[in-house]
């Protein structure tokens, strides 16, 4: 059966599927059928990717899926979303809300951090990558100009992650810190040093970022003000 | 430089950035008593099963060797290689050192084979090569002579300038003559590893031709034999060795092997070495490890679905 005949419930599930094994050709010519079915792209968007890439982060999380496996699915996802983004935009369709996320100065791993993008992206969020080597000014900017209500920060050796805590400083000294969910990860860092450093949350995983993301959106209404100054 | 080799069906082509090439050693009663006994009373089941376990492992090529003694060494290669392409379709590499059982092999043989080997003795060179040319097979040359195995790689190396320029004068092409630099037994002959390391680095560049060993004798004479033959076929491939003769059933050289292509970037995205992990934890304990039951599952449900579309295209 081609994909053309196939009952949505089944062309939703093999979407999944191919997303799970990172072919990226048969997630954008499944991701085109739907839109030809004129179905809605957020719908899409949650029925196929965002629920296949919750299956994948569960099973990178849970070790079953590995590294090389999450970027090929991640890759497929990012195809599917440039077909989906345009109309995404054009349909105006409510964002959850928007995240400025960045390795921090003096660190260049990335693989980790832009999992938790294409995530958080997956999820409903609006995502702004920042790359890597990221110092407090940069990340500061990028809040104000995309009023971000999330702040993620990634760094991968012990030398860099103090870095976290002079970017919460400088939230402090301009008075944002309230306005803003401070999330930090990567493999050096852990619970007792997010806890120590003042962030708000520290996510292992790209899968546990997303929800925590969600859970801050849904029950912080201090991060609804805006900033200024 | 590209060594093609092929079967009936299968070719096999061993190069500089090309896949690693294994050529399963297992076919070969030196030290595998019982094994020569079923193979001189005519008994090839252990043959059989033999090739097609290696090859299930992963090798891409075999050698075999009949060398009983006081047995009919031609008729028994000629036979065993039958045998073997009765039941797997990779190209083989005849190991004897007897002219006749070479001849005896090629004769039987159907596709274009590797013969293991020739020395740089000159005897041996003006019998051999002729036979190698009008059969038109590839061919390993050992870098020894008359005057035996020299520690110095500028001997060796010699050696092995003069086997590639005398198979040349026969007809046969650079490309078909692969260098084996002779893995010696590090035990006894310290720094043997790194010899074999400079021999081999010379002959990729001033050559030009192609190189390959046996690499476990590099590990005669001590303990944890397995662990020094895995390092050191990681230490080959980095220096772009492109093929030896070792056993792929030996869990640790295969990982070796596997992990040494994944680093040089041979492995897209790194499929092989996830897989052989895979099949490493399901065969430890029952399916995948520590993976829960419904996630267990899940993963066969997916299999399944794809399958059935498979089917249903």
């Amino acid at each position: 059966m081609n994909i053309e005949q196939m009952p949505l419930d089944e062309l939703f599930e093999k979407m999944q599927d191919d997303l799970y094994d990172g072919l990226a050709d048969e997630v954008v010519a499944a991701t085109n059928e739907t839109l030809r079915r004129d179905l809605a792209p957020q719908e899409i968007l949650s029925k196929g990717l965002i629920a296949g890439m919750d299956i994948v982060g569960v099973d990178f999380r849970d070790g079953i899926l590995f590294v090389p496996e999450v970027l090929m699915a991640a890759k497929a996802m990012k195809a599917a979303m440039e077909v989906l983004r345009p109309l995404l935009v054009a349909t105006d369709a409510p964002k959850l809300g928007t995240m400025v996320i960045g390795t921090v100065k003096g660190d260049i791993h990335d693989i980790g951090k832009n999992l938790v993008a294409m995530m958080m992206e997956g999820a409903g969020f609006n995502v702004v990558n920042l790359g890597v080597n990221t110092d407090a000014s940069k990340f500061l900017a990028a809040l104000r100009e995309h009023d971000a209500q999330l702040l993620g920060m990634s760094a991968l050796l012990t030398t860099t992650m103090p870095y976290m805590r002079v970017v919460i400083k400088a939230l402090q000294e301009k008075g944002w810190r309230d306005k803003v969910y401070v999330m930090v990860g990567g493999a050096a860092v852990n619970e007792a040093f997010a806890e120590d450093i003042g962030a708000d949350a520290y996510s292992a995983d790209a899968a546990t970022a997303v929800d925590r993301a969600k859970w801050a959106i849904k029950h912080e209404k201090r991060l609804q003000q805006k900033f200024a100054g | 430089m590209e060594t093609i080799l092929h079967s009936q069906h299968k070719e096999v082509i061993i190069g500089p950035g090309r896949p690693f090439v294994v050529i399963g050693e297992r076919i070969n009663p030196t030290g595998r008593k019982r094994l020569g006994v079923e193979m001189a009373n005519g008994d090839y089941h252990r043959v059989r099963s033999d090739a097609m376990a290696q090859v299930a492992a992963g090798a891409q090529m075999l050698d075999v060797n009949a060398g009983i003694p006081l047995a009919d060494e031609p008729a028994i290669l000629a036979e065993a290689i039958r045998q073997v392409q009765s039941v797997v379709d990779v190209p083989l590499s005849i190991d004897s050192s007897v002219v006749a059982a070479l001849a005896a092999g090629l004769q039987a043989y159907q596709g274009k084979a590797l013969v293991n080997s020739v020395t740089g003795e000159d005897a041996r060179l003006e019998v051999m090569l002729p036979l190698i040319a009008e059969y038109g097979a590839a061919v390993i040359g050992v870098t020894n002579d008359e005057t035996g195995i020299s520690p110095e790689v500028d001997v060796r190396f010699a050696v092995a300038k003069k086997i590639v320029e005398r198979a040349e004068s026969f007809g046969i092409p650079r490309e078909d003559v692969l260098i084996d630099p002779l893995a010696m037994p590090a035990s006894a002959i310290p720094g043997a590893g790194k010899t074999l390391l400079e021999l081999t680095r010379r002959v990729q560049e001033e050559l030009g031709c192609n190189t390959i060993c046996g690499a476990s004798n590099i590990s005669f004479g001590l303990p944890d034999r397995e662990q020094i033959n895995a390092t050191f076929m990681a230490m080959l491939i980095a220096i772009g060795m492109p093929a030896a003769i070792t056993n792929p059933l030996k869990p640790m050289v295969r990982k070796a092997i596997l992990a040494a292509e994944m680093l040089m970037g041979r492995d897209e995205h790194c499929a092989a070495w996830l897989q052989q992990a895979r099949q490493e934890s399901s065969a430890a304990g029952a399916g995948e490890k520590g993976i829960a039951a419904d996630r267990q599952a899940a993963r066969a449900a997916r299999r399944a679905r794809r399958q059935r579309r498979e089917d249903n295209k």
